[in-house]
């Protein structure tokens, strides 16, 4: 007799995996209960890393708030700066010069390359191949030297600022980033001829954790983790910032909705995004990196949403301003916390074993869940 | 059920026979393994050989002084009140008659101390800094054997006398001080 699922019953059994368990990168605590080795339920357990960001923005000044966010989704950071580093502009009603807009843009793609490719290989390693780990690597460490050389930092950049970026790019920023470019278009062919056509791999992906498009929309997922199942969610493309209203490229959208459409998605958005660089790094234009502005930022009064597309989906900052130097109130929508909490809903009757593909396509960071 | 109508048709061809081996796909991951034993490596031998960083990396601060070893820093507090970590501590004191020779302005820090640990390297200090006296060096990796070592105190960070020892002064200062000799 089929027993109901999503139900505790005698004989269950529940296992803790986490919160130090190499494949759920980083404090994630996830209580599952077992029919043998048929997942019933999944409940994760939060507040291992969580450090009240959102409280703590209320005492910065609208400068110093941005580095805060850093340290949420850290392998976005770029991304993560940049949406509040346009909600801020959007209260000061400040132009943004046009370098700065297309600096910003090749900032953000080549974090969401570096990003997808971490998940890459975090994800092949989690699934058992370990040499994708290292080839992941190689190529991201060639991103951080670049960030290195113009953001002053390789991991928690704090580019962004209001107005514009930190600092004007490297002299060698170009010629570096299309050696790069170059390099990539290679490697993501080696990549696919390593793991997407390996046949072992595909039998583990396809076919698990299946998400429909109508639960994607109603459990407020966004990102490659919606786009898996068809569900048109890109920021990019529908409330375009920055200078991506002008800019070619595709939403990647599969129809598959299981985890081989999830794990599709971020390897053709890699591509979208070195199509897009490509469009950008002859063109930047000259001028200012930064825009004048005061020395004290005051928001005028009133409450202030900007939102951008991260490599994990969308992130929204939401300020409400009395009009002083700090925040009254900050909120972040992480896209990680949406994507998480369907994580129970894919996962219930599938079996133990599968459950590692399915959190490694939905891509959790967890310090952006935990914020 | 669609949601949309923009999603594109991929190209899913289904797999040949070859390719469905479970053996030819292990020697042709084998094959990618084993051709990377005569590439270049990219790993570097860290403590023996280090990399050198860029102009702009944001590593641990240093205190400068003016070219004539003179402490440049006034104890303004302008680098505290831009720190967003709230790392920066300090206490003023006046510049006697006789200590010309140690501090540059009437006014100098009698205590400065950056607790490292609370330090995010986000280069707001010295960007806030009037007087060019703190910067952020090309040094990262810190060790310590407890918590109390972290918080550094004025002789940890200030730079070395360039009159007294000019080399140690211009390996401290790196690239990244724009203005090291200018008053």
């Amino acid at each position: 007799m089929l027993e109901e699922v999503g139900t505790t019953t005698e004989g269950d059994l529940i296992i803790n995996v986490g919160p130090q368990h190499p494949a759920t990168h980083g404090v994630l605590h996830l209580v599952i209960t077992l029919n043998g080795e048929t997942i019933k339920k999944v409940e994760p357990h939060l507040g291992f890393i969580h450090r009240s960001i959102e409280k703590m923005c209320e005492s910065l000044t609208y400068r110093q708030f941005i580095y805060v966010t850093s340290r949420m989704d850290y392998l976005s950071a770029h991304i993560n700066n940049h949406a509040c580093a346009l909600c801020v502009e959007k209260g000061l009603q400040a132009e943004i010069p046009a370098r700065a807009q297309v600096i910003r843009v090749l900032m953000d793609e080549l974090t969401r390359i570096a990003s997808h490719e971490l998940w890459w290989g975090a994800m092949a390693m989690d699934l058992g191949a370990f040499t994708p780990f290292f080839h992941a690597f190689r190529e991201r460490e060639t991103i951080n030297d670049i960030m290195e050389e113009t953001c002053g930092a390789r991991l928690t950049m704090n580019y962004m600022v209001p107005g514009g970026v930190m600092q004007d790019i490297h002299p060698n920023f170009q010629r570096r980033v299309k050696e790069f470019m170059q390099l990539y278009k290679r490697k993501i062919h080696e990549y696919d001829e390593m793991v997407t056509g390996n046949i072992i791999f595909q039998n583990r992906m396809k076919n698990v954790g299946y998400l429909s498009p109508e639960d994607a929309v109603s459990y407020g997922c966004s990102g490659p983790t919606a786009r898996g199942s068809g569900v048109s969610c890109d920021i990019r493309k529908l409330y375009p910032y920055e200078v991506y209203s002008k800019l070619e490229f595709d939403e990647i959208l599969e129809t598959g909705g299981d985890s081989f459409a999830r794990y599709m998605v971020r390897i053709r958005e890699m591509q979208q995004s070195i199509r897009i660089i490509e469009q950008l790094i002859d063109n930047i234009p000259e001028g200012d990196f930064q825009a004048k502005t005061k020395a004290v930022l005051k928001l005028p009064k009133g409450e202030f949403y900007s939102r951008v597309e991260t490599a994990r989906g969308e992130f929204g900052v939401y300020i409400v301003s009395e009009g002083g130097t700090t925040p009254y109130r900050i909120k972040f929508r992480s896209p990680g916390f949406s994507n998480l909490s369907v994580l129970d809903h894919i996962a219930r009757g599938s079996k133990l074993g599968d459950m590692v593909a399915m959190m490694g396509t939905l891509d959790l960071v967890i310090p952006d869940i935990d914020r | 059920m669609q949601l949309t109508q923009r999603a594109k048709q991929v190209d899913r061809r289904p797999m040949t026979q070859l390719e469905k081996l479970y053996l030819w796909n292990i020697a042709k991951g084998m094959w990618i393994t084993i051709s990377h034993l005569f590439k270049r490596k990219v790993t570097i031998q860290y403590p023996e050989q280090k990399r050198t960083f860029s102009k702009v990396f944001r590593g641990v601060q240093i205190l400068n002084r003016d070219e004539e070893g003179r402490e440049r820093c006034t104890a303004c507090g302008l680098c505290a009140v831009a720190c967003p970590a709230e790392a920066i501590t300090m206490e003023a004191a006046e510049r006697q008659p006789g200590e010309e020779h140690l501090y540059k302005e009437e006014k100098y820090a009698a205590k400065y101390e950056i607790n490292m640990l609370r330090c995010i390297f986000c280069g707001y200090c010295e960007e806030a800094c009037p007087k060019d006296a703190i910067y952020l060096s090309q040094t990262f990796a810190q060790a310590n054997y407890d918590r109390k070592g972290f918080i550094y105190k004025k002789e940890d960070l200030l730079i070395p006398n360039p009159k007294e020892d000019p080399d140690a002064y211009q390996r401290a200062v790196g690239e990244r001080v724009t203005k090291p000799l200018s008053s």
